[in-house]
Formats: structure tokens, sequence, C-alpha cells
């Protein structure tokens, strides 16, 4: 690397924490300041590839924030889209032959598969998080490898469940119940009401991982324990296996083959009664010119994800950080622009227009009026706060990864709601498939 | 001023007759004239390929050069019950769509071959799924296939025909028969055309001297028709197979190799595996293991059309 932390701490305190490798976290004082700053090089211009908006003021307002950026710094910046799940492909290509956008926004693990190829941002997610009410432990938990800071997290895109509230109070609940049985009993009041329920089972990257891992660990289970050894094939498992079998009966069918969007289509033709959704369809409703949609949007309600017998939340969403990778010729501009884009000043008003789509991972920002000017969006306010990492309770990394994505998980539950195998078969094989990524 | 020419010295002489006669070497300049083509392929196609057999040989991941594991891959592989999945749905696949598309293929390319009204327009339809890029037909069929929105559903329902909606693409046999069908639709007009073209060289002649010989029209098809054609069913056949065999932008919109991996082809689990995955070593590695596939299907269409007797319908 072609600087070292000594030339780009401005600030006397800041030197304390000079050295490279130095464990910055817990220097507590070194940090106990509120303004840091990084000097751009001479004449630098930095490139970001971001994930293409869910919603359009993120854009609009990403972009104006930008724009306040480089008329403070005279460094220009090019933002440039992908659609979200290209994003990690041309990260991975981008790591693999060290050229391409200096910061990336990208998902999940990303970070881990590539550690050595980006830049300690340590300094800067210490200060950042002193200075806003400190990290949740799942965004340290999913930037930091070895102490280490390798990204920054941006937040995740949460999922609550939502529901209309007449429906619900016709099956006799008087808001969509968060523990496991009642949300049993609630989805069988539904589907008697002809009001079906319904949440993906397909290769469905968001919503199908989303609520199978919340209800697989929320029952105890898990892919893997603290040191990786493969412990899926459990009575806890199949415990939840049993129990979606048992809530799937009451689904809408047709479940097996939904993606993503799926869920949102349906709910908003008023087919399915409740789903686990990013605060989307809400707005969808209520944004639109269509009366008829707008009054859906009244009924339409959002609780946090149910909680299991293990008493706590164990949620899932999509986790998006940003990297700095160390190809970069501005690593200093590039810092101040991450810093200068997550202040208070940028961020809340980022979050605002991106309608709460994005949930903080710094806890000072849950003071944002978004969260509270609608009461609607409040449930959305916790989901980082509520959420476990991918591949819990192991390492993230490139068995987590992997994992991921050939849908183990969520391919086990469906194997078991299609009656193809039996629960205790259906964990048996997810194991076996566990265990070759999470072999050395 | 004198002009003076002077004579050429023996070794200038014999240096351009070299030069002359190097330019008059068909085999030197056939040499060279190849060169830029030759070098295009080994660049473009055979590197990559060669890479992409290396790759399958290494732990490489995203981010991480590899080292060298010989077959590992393969080996893991061999005890992956979801990669003899994709094995099995790709054949699956590749088999009943190719037959269906060969069949209705050819059953068009003859109903187009007569002399209908509107003719060129008719075979300008014909090719519209062809046209049509593969994503947008393929979300058309997404919306086809719906479960809630299916308008296929909602016309047999409102039919009376059916009570419930078709779960077209939850259920693992539906789902495959679903793919196939979308595949099928796509890729008719191909097969449609060029034998329609193949059917044009026919000589009308052939066709009047069976009748005068008393052949009625199935005869006249199968001792005719169908020799004459067989070299483009041939060809027409082994794109078929090979594109079929590789697809995957219908998989991946329609379905993402869901439900329960029913529709995982390889060409799909490969890029699952590889890209989200991170895996490009056993991504690459379930590329590789498509190659003997395609290499026998292009094999088999080499030897074929080498073989005049066997196009013409006779024996070996």
């Amino acid at each position: 690397m072609k600087f070292t932390r000594r030339d780009v701490l401005q600030t006397g305190a800041g030197l304390a924490a000079g050295a490279v490798g130095s464990k910055l976290l817990g220097a507590g004082g070194a940090f106990a300041q509120d303004s840091l700053s990084f000097k751009p090089e001479e004449g630098a211009s930095l490139r970001v590839l971001r994930w293409r908006r869910f919603v359009e003021g993120d854009e609009v307002q990403w972009l104006a924030n930008t724009k306040k950026f480089t008329e403070a710094t005279g460094v220009e910046v090019r933002i440039d889209n992908e659609s979200w799940e290209d994003v990690r492909p041309k990260a991975a290509v981008a790591a693999n032959v060290g050229d391409g956008p200096d910061i990336i926004v990208g998902w999940f693990d990303d970070p881990h598969q590539y550690p050595d190829k980006l830049v300690d941002l340590t300094d800067l997610a210490g200060y950042l998080g002193n200075k806003y009410g400190g990290w949740y432990p799942v965004a340290e938990r999913y930037a930091t490898r070895d102490g280490r800071w390798i990204g920054l997290p941006l937040g995740a895109a949460g999922a609550c469940m939502v529901y209309r509230q007449s429906w619900v109070q016709e099956a006799g609940f008087e808001e969509f119940p968060r523990d496991y049985q009642e949300v049993l009993k609630c989805a069988q009041a539904l589907k008697k009401n002809n009001r079906p329920m319904g949440m993906a089972l397909g290769n469905a990257v968001g919503d199908g991982n989303g609520w199978v891992h919340t209800i697989l660990w929320g029952f105890g289970g898990k892919m893997v324990d603290d040191n990786n050894e493969v412990v899926l094939n459990s009575d806890e498992t199949v415990a939840a296996l049993e129990y979606v079998k048992e809530l799937y009966e009451n689904f809408v069918p047709g479940t097996l083959s939904w993606l993503d969007s799926n869920n949102n289509k349906a709910f908003l033709a008023g087919e399915i009664s409740a789903t686990n959704n990013g605060i989307s369809v809400y707005y969808a409703a209520k944004m639109s010119d269509d009366a008829a949609m707008k009054e859906l949007a009244k009924d339409i309600y959002h609780v946090n994800m149910p909680i299991g017998p293990v008493g706590k939340p164990t949620e899932l969403h999509l986790f998006t950080q940003a990297m700095l990778f160390n190809y970069s010729k501005y690593p200093n501009a590039a810092k101040e622009y991450l810093r200068f884009m997550w202040e208070r000043e940028q961020y809340e008003p980022w979050q605002q227009a991106a309608i709460g789509y994005i949930t903080q991972p710094l806890a000072a920002y849950e003071q944002n009026p978004i969260w509270t000017e609608d009461p609607k969006h409040t449930p959305y306010r916790d989901c980082v706060k509520n959420m476990l990492w991918n591949g819990y309770s192991g390492d993230l990394g490139y068995a987590s990864a992997v994992a991921m994505a050939d849908y183990i998980v969520v391919n086990m539950f469906a194997e078991a709601c299609a009656g193809d195998r039996s629960p205790k078969e259906a964990a048996e094989r997810a194991a076996k498939r566990a265990e070759r990524y999470y072999r050395v | 001023m004198v002009a003076e020419t002077r004579p050429l010295s023996g070794a200038t002489a014999y240096r351009r007759s070299l030069w002359s006669r190097l330019m008059s070497d068909r085999n030197f300049l056939g040499f060279w004239f190849m060169v830029p083509a030759a070098a295009i392929l080994l660049l473009f196609l055979a590197w990559p390929l060669i890479l992409g057999v290396w790759l399958s040989m290494t732990d490489t991941t995203i981010g991480r050069a590899g080292q060298f594991i010989g077959l590992e891959n393969f080996a893991w592989l061999s005890d992956d019950s979801v990669f003899w999945l994709s094995v099995f749905n790709t054949f699956l696949y590749t088999v009943v769509a190719s037959i269906l598309k060969f069949l209705l293929g050819l059953w068009l390319a003859l109903l187009l071959n007569q002399h209908l009204p509107f003719k060129a327009l008719l075979r300008a339809i014909v090719l519209l799924p062809w046209i049509v890029p593969t994503v947008l037909s393929a979300i058309a069929f997404w919306w086809l296939y719906d479960s809630q929105f299916s308008i296929l559903s909602w016309i047999l329902v409102e039919a009376g025909i059916i009570d419930t909606y078709i779960d077209f693409l939850g259920d693992m046999d539906n789902a495959r028969a679903s793919v196939i069908a979308a595949n099928t639709w796509r890729g008719i007009p191909f097969v449609a055309i060029t034998l329609l073209a193949g059917l044009q060289t026919i000589s009308p002649s052939l066709h009047e001297a069976a009748t005068i010989d008393g052949a009625n029209s199935w005869q006249r098809f199968r001792y005719v028709t169908l020799p004459l054609l067989t070299p483009i069913i041939a060809v027409v056949m082994t794109f078929s197979v090979l594109f079929t065999f590789t697809d995957f932008q219908l998989i991946y919109v329609l379905t993402r190799g869901g439900p329960l991996n029913a529709t995982h082809l390889m060409a799909t689990l490969s890029f699952q595996r590889a890209i989200p995955g991170g895996q490009l070593g056993e991504g690459a590695a379930i590329a590789v293991a498509m190659i003997p596939f395609l290499l026998s299907a292009i094999l088999f269409s080499y030897f074929g059309l080498q073989r005049r007797r066997w196009q013409q319908g006779g024996k070996d």
C-alpha cells in the first residue's frame, strides 16, 4: 500500500492510532472526537459502483449528497449503478483483476471473499461508531475480519411481516402475531376465511432466504456452530421444518415457485393477506395514483418478524456495505467520501429519501424522523438490530457465501413442504450439502 | 546526364526471385492469410476454453487464485446429488425439447412450403419467437406461468375446465414441462425456417417423377423429401441440441433452477456455484463436464455430414 494511516489522519488525537494494525476499536480515547477528515489526493477523482435503487428517492438523494461532496472537496465522483444481483460478480472481478471502481457498495459477506484486496477502514469505522451511538453488533460482525474493518456497513434492506389489518382482524387477531404458534393459528384462520398468506419458497435470494432463516434460527437450528462445524441436522432444525410444513399448508398455492417479486405482486393484487417484505409494498400502494391502491395502503400494516422459542429476534436481511479496494489511486479521497456520506447531515436525508428502505447500521440513526413520521415505518427501524448474519453462528467467508447462494436452507424447507422428503430426510440432505462447503 | 542502369547483381536477382517465388507460393501465402483468423480463434475460443479447463482443476474462488488440485472438483461433484439432478434435468430438457422442436419445426416447414396466401408474411411471423430477445420472451412466459396471475389458468378456470390455478412452476414435474414448453416455443422457428430452406432446394421434378411412379404423399415424403433433407436436419439439429443443452436465460428468469432444483441445468448450476457462490473452480468443473456431451453432439453431426450414403438414406 502506498500510504500509511499516518498520512491520512488529520486530527491530533487520531495520531495516537497511527500504527498500522493497532487495535483501534479498543483504543477508546483515540476516537473520542467528533471530527475526522482525510485529505483527498491532488487531482483525485473517484468511481463508485452501487446497486441500482429500489426506490427513486434513494438515487436522487445519493447523487445530491455526492454533488455536495464534490462542491466541498473538488473531487469528481462518478456513480455507476448495477442491478443489485450483478454487483457481486462485478465486485469479484474488480477484486480479481485489481482494477475497477474505487468503492463498491456490495452485499452480505462480499468483503470476506477478498479481505486482502480491501483498504482497512478501521479508523473511519471507529470514528463513525463513536460519534453515532455505536455500530450494531451484527454490522460489526459483517464488516470486520480479525479485528480489522474491511467494509463500511451502509445498512440492510430490512423485511417485516406486511399484512392486511382488516383481514387479520377478521381472522380474530388484533394485529399480526409475533409468536410462532400464534402465527400458525393466524395463518390457519386466514386460510379458512379464504384470505391465505404466502411467503416465497422458490430460489428467491432475499425474500426466500429471509423468512426461512428466521424460523430455522428461531427454533435454535443453525447450519454451523461457532467453530464452523455443520450442525444443521438437529432436532431444532427438524422442529423448524415440521412447523414450516404446517404453515405452508395454509399458504396460497404456488409459493414453491415464488421468486423475489411474486409476493409483492400477489399482495398488491389482494391475493394474499400477509407476507414478508421490505417497505416497498406499502410505498407502492401509498404512492400509487390509483384510488383503490391508496385505500389499500391504509389497510397495510407492518410488524417485525416473529420470534421463536429461542426468545430473541433471529432475522436475516439483505445487508449492504461499502468496500474500498486497495488498487484505488485515491484512498484518502475515497475515505473522505465515505465519511462524508455516512455523516448524519447526509445519511439521514438519504435514508428519508429512500423512504426507510434501508435500515441504519449505526444506533444514533434510530432517531431519524423517518421512523416515526408514519408509525407504519417504525418496525423497519429495528431490522438491523434484530438480525443475525449469513452463516450464523459460524464465520463469514467462502463457505457462508456459497451455502447461501446454493439455497441450501431454502431448498431444505421447500423439500419438506413439497412432501417429497420427510423433515428428517430434508435436514440430513441439507447437512450433507452444507458439509461440502464447510470442509476444511 | 548519362543515365546509368547497373545490372542486377547475382545476389539481388536471387533475392528478388525468392521473394516473387514466395509471393506466388500458395502454401506460404495461404498460411499467412490464415493467421489472422487462426489468431482470433485461438485467442477468443481456444484460450478461454483452455483456461476454463484449467480453472476446473483448481480450487479458485472469487478473489483468490487457486491451487492445482487435479480432478478433486470432479470427484466432489460425483458425490453431489444436486449436480446429478442437474445432469438429469439437462438431458431431459435437451432430449424432449429437441425432439419436440424437430417434429413441430419439420411440420411447420412442410406447411410453409405449400403455396399459401401471404407466404412471405407468414414466414416472417414464424420467425418472431426466434427474434425476440430470450429474456423478454422468458419474462412473458413468467407471467403466463405465474401461480396467481397466469392467463392460461384464468382462461381454463373461467371456462369451467379447472377449479384451481395450475401450479406451473411450483411443482417439480409441471415446472420441467413448463420450461421445456417455453424452450420449444422459442426454438421452433430456427428449425422450421432452416428446414424450409432445405425443402426449397429439392427439385419439384423429383416429386413429379415419384408421383408418376405412383407414390402417395407419405411415400414421397419418406423416400424423396426426407433423404434429401437429411444433411440439413443433421446441421440444424446439432445446433438445436447445442443451444438447448447450454440454455441459461430462460431458466434463470423463470425459476432460478427451482423448485427444489427441478429445473437446474448444468449451465445454471455452474453459474450459481461460480458467481453468486464464489466457487469459480467448482463452477468451471460443472461447465467442463458439459464438454464431452457437446463434443459428442458435434462429432455425431460431423461424421453424419461426411457420410453421403448415410445422408441419402442408405446404409454404411
